[in-house]
C-alpha cells in the first residue's frame, strides 16, 4: 500500500536510502507494514514490561477500576445483608413478624441472603470481566 | 440398635469404598509435582466449584449448624450465611488475581508479593495452625458419629477417616483429591436432602401446627443474649473475611486454568453452598421441635448428634435405621472431604519448605501427608473439644486476622512491605490463637471479656490491619525490589501478554 510513503513515524527515512540499488522495493515495503502495526500494538505492553511511568499508568489505571468495583459491590453487601443484624437490634416488631406462619427473621436469613450473595457475584463478573476486555482493548491484542 | 449398625456400617464403608475407587481413578493421572500440588492447573470451573464446595462443606456445616440452630436459634443462622458470603469476599478480592500469582499455596503468595524468606515461614506456620484447628473438630466429629451409629470407641472413627484421607492424599495428590472431592459434595447434597424429604413427607403438612406452636418460644427470636450485636457482627467478620485465608480453599484457586475460570468458578461455589445451606437450618428447627430437652448448655457432643437423632425420634423401625444410614454416609462424606482437602494444605507446606531439602519433591509430598495426618490423629485423641461448629470458627478467625490482610493489602496495595505484613501476621494471629487457646482451656469469662473471647475476630482483624499498614507505612523504604512487576503478574488479564518471569513456586516442574 505505501509503495511511495514513508512509514509515518519516520518521516526522515526514504525508502531509496538504505539499501544498495540492486535490491527489490516491494521486499521493504512488505516488511515495513506489518512491523508498523505490531510496534504500535505493543507498545503500552512493552512500556508496562520496561516499567515505564506510562506503563504503571495504564496498571494503575486497570487496578483502580478493579478496585473501585470490588470495593461498590462491597458497600451493597453492607447496605443488605450487614445491615440486618443493627435492623433486628433495633427494631423489635421485625424478630416477631410472619408471613405464612413463618417468621420473616428465618426466611431472610436461612434463604433470602443466599439469592442476594449470587446476585452481587454475578454482577461483579460481568463488570470485572468488562474492565479487563476494555484494558485488552487498549493496550491491544497481544 | 444391631440391624441399625449395621446398615450404618455399610453405608459408611461405600462411601470410604467409593472415595478410594474414584481416588485410584485419578491416580493414573498424577504423575508430576504440578499434578500433586495443583492439578496441574486443568480442573474445569464445574468440576472445580464442586470440589471446592464438597471440600468446604465439613462437619461444622453437615452437623454442626443444625446443632447449633436447634439449641441456640436463628443467631446461628448467621454461620451459614457468612460461610457463603465469604466466598463473594474472595471472589470481588482475591479470585482472580490469586490464580494470577502462579503460587501453589499461601506461603509461596507471601513469598511472591514480599520477597522475604521470613514472611514465608511466618505464613506457613499459620497454614500449620489454622489447618490443624480446622482438622481436629473433623477427626474429632467422625469419632463422634461412628459412636453414635455403632457404638464403636471414638478413636475408631477418628483414625478409620485419617488413615483413608491419607491412602486418597498421599496416593494422588491434588489431581486425584479433585474428584473425590467433587462426588463427595453431591453425596453430601444427597445425604441430607433425602432423609429431610422422607421427615417432611412424615409429618405431611404438619409443618402449620408445628409453627403455631414454636411461635410462642422465645428460641424463635434473634438478638436475644447480652452481647448479641457484637458476637453477630464479629461472627460475620470472622467468616466473611476468613474464608479467603483458609489454606486449603485458597489452595483450590491455583488449580484453575486462569483468572476467568477462578472467577466462574467462585460463582458457581456461591451457587452450590446457598443450594446446601438451605437444609440444615430446617434439620435445625425440626431438632427443636422433636428433640425436647436441648438447650443452649448442653454439651457439644449432645448437639452435634441433632441430625443423626432426628430419624429415630420421628419414625422409628427400619425407615429410620437407613435415614439414619445414609445421614452417617453424609457425615462421613463430609469428614473426609474436608480432611483430605486439610492434610493436602499441610502436606504442601511441609513438603516444599521442611522435607523439600532433603527429598524430591512427590516423596516430601507424600512424606509430609502422613505426617499431617497421624499427628493431628495423635492431638485429636489427646485433646478434647469444642462444639464442631465452634471450632471451625476459631479457625476462621484466625484465618481472617492473618492471611486475609496479607492477601488484601498484598494484592490491592503496593505500600505492604515484608516487615510489616510479618508484624501483621504475628499480631492477629498471636491475639486470635490466645482466644482460641483460652477457650480451649476453658475461659469461659462473663461479659464483654468473655464474649471477645468466643468471637475475637472483631478486635483481632482491625488491629491485624493496623499493624500491618502502620509497619509498611514505618518501612517504606523497603518495598520488594520486583514490586512493579509482580502488581502487573497479578492484575494483567491473560489476554494481554505482558512479561510473566520472575517467581516459580517451589518445587515445580512445568509452568503454565
Amino acid at each position: 500500500m505505501s509503495t511511495t510513503r514513508p512509514p509515518a513515524d519516520h518521516p526522515g527515512e526514504l525508502p531509496g536510502q538504505a539499501p544498495p540499488a540492486g535490491q527489490a522495493p516491494p521486499v521493504r515495503v512488505r516488511v515495513t507494514a506489518p512491523a508498523t502495526a505490531r510496534s504500535r500494538r505493543t507498545t503500552v505492553v512493552s512500556e508496562i514490561d520496561a516499567q515505564t511511568e506510562v506503563g504503571a499508568v495504564y496498571m494503575r489505571s486497570l487496578m483502580r477500576s478493579q478496585l473501585r468495583l470490588a470495593l461498590g459491590i462491597t458497600t451493597l453487601l453492607v447496605l443488605t445483608i450487614g445491615l440486618l443484624p443493627v435492623l433486628l437490634a433495633t427494631i423489635p416488631w421485625l424478630r416477631r413478624v410472619e408471613v405464612w406462619g413463618v417468621p420473616v427473621v428465618w426466611i431472610l436469613l436461612g434463604a433470602g441472603c443466599y439469592p442476594v450473595l449470587i446476585a452481587l457475584a454475578v454482577a461483579y463478573v460481568r463488570r470485572a470481566e468488562r474492565n479487563e476486555r476494555n484494558f485488552h482493548d487498549l493496550v491491544g491484542p497481544r | 440398635m444391631s440391624a441399625g449398625a449395621a446398615l450404618a456400617v455399610t453405608a459408611v464403608c461405600l462411601v470410604a469404598m467409593l472415595t478410594l475407587a474414584v481416588g485410584a481413578f485419578g491416580l493414573r493421572f498424577s504423575r508430576t509435582t504440578s499434578d500433586f500440588y495443583v492439578a496441574s492447573r486443568t480442573v474445569r470451573p464445574a468440576t472445580n466449584a464442586a470440589a471446592i464446595s464438597g471440600e468446604y462443606l465439613s462437619a461444622a456445616s453437615f452437623l454442626g449448624v443444625a446443632g447449633l440452630v436447634a439449641t441456640r436459634g436463628p443467631d446461628m443462622l448467621w454461620y451459614p450465611v457468612g460461610y457463603t458470603a465469604g466466598y463473594l469476599l474472595l471472589l470481588l478480592f482475591v479470585a482472580a488475581p490469586l490464580r494470577r500469582s502462579r503460587a501453589y499455596t499461601l506461603p509461596d503468595f507471601a513469598e511472591f508479593r514480599l520477597e522475604s524468606q521470613a514472611a514465608r515461614g511466618v505464613a506457613s506456620g499459620l497454614v500449620v495452625l489454622i489447618c490443624v484447628l480446622y482438622l481436629l473438630p473433623q477427626f474429632r466429629g467422625a469419632g463422634l458419629t461412628l459412636r453414635t451409629l455403632t457404638g464403636a470407641p471414638d478413636w475408631l472413627g477418628s483414625g478409620m477417616v485419617a488413615v483413608l484421607v491419607l491412602l486418597g492424599v498421599a496416593a494422588g495428590g491434588m489431581r486425584s483429591i479433585t474428584l473425590v472431592q467433587a462426588v463427595q459434595y453431591w453425596i453430601k447434597l444427597a445425604c441430607l436432602l433425602m432423609p429431610l424429604a422422607f421427615l417432611l413427607v412424615h409429618l405431611h403438612g404438619g409443618a402449620a401446627g408445628a409453627h403455631a406452636r414454636l411461635a410462642r418460644s422465645d428460641w424463635l427470636e434473634p438478638m436475644q443474649g447480652p452481647y448479641s450485636l457484637y458476637l453477630t457482627y464479629s461472627l460475620m467478620l470472622a467468616t466473611f473475611l476468613g474464608t479467603m485465608g483458609l489454606p486449603h480453599v485458597a489452595v483450590r484457586f491455583y488449580t484453575n486454568r486462569d483468572g476467568h475460570a477462578a472467577r466462574r468458578t467462585t460463582v458457581s461455589v456461591l451457587m452450590l453452598l446457598s443450594l446446601f445451606y438451605l437444609l440444615p437450618p430446617v434439620y435445625g428447627a425440626l431438632g427443636h421441635r422433636h428433640l425436647p430437652g436441648l438447650s443452649a448448655s448442653d454439651s457439644t457432643d449432645t448437639t452435634d448428634l441433632v441430625v443423626l437423632d432426628l430419624p429415630h425420634r420421628l419414625l422409628g423401625g427400619m425407615t429410620a435405621d437407613l435415614l439414619t444410614a445414609v445421614l452417617g454416609a453424609g457425615a462421613f462424606a463430609a469428614f473426609l472431604s474436608t480432611s483430605s482437602g486439610l492434610v493436602l494444605s499441610i502436606a504442601g507446606v511441609l513438603g516444599q519448605d521442611i522435607l523439600g531439602r532433603r527429598f524430591p519433591p512427590v516423596t516430601a509430598f507424600r512424606l509430609a501427608a502422613v505426617a499431617a495426618a497421624l499427628g493431628t490423629l495423635v492431638l485429636t485423641l489427646l485433646t478434647t473439644g469444642l462444639a464442631v461448629a465452634h471450632a471451625v470458627e476459631l479457625a476462621f478467625a484466625v484465618a481472617a486476622s492473618t492471611f486475609c490482610p496479607l492477601l488484601l493489602l498484598g494484592i490491592w496495595w503496593r505500600g505492604l512491605t515484608a516487615v510489616g505484613a510479618v508484624c501483621g501476621m504475628v499480631v492477629g494471629g498471636g491475639l486470635s490463637t490466645a482466644a482460641v487457646l483460652a477457650v480451649m482451656a476453658g475461659a469461659d469469662g462473663d461479659g464483654l471479656a468473655g464474649a471477645v473471647l468466643a468471637q475475637p475476630a472483631m478486635v483481632t482483624v482491625p488491629l491485624a490491619f493496623v499493624a500491618m499498614v502502620g509497619v509498611s507505612l514505618a518501612t517504606r523504604g523497603h518495598r520488594p525490589p520486583r514490586l512493579a512487576r509482580t502488581m502487573v503478574r497479578l492484575h494483567a488479564p491473560e489476554a494481554v501478554q505482558v512479561d510473566r518471569s520472575g517467581f516459580r513456586a517451589r518445587g515445580a516442574l512445568d509452568q503454565t
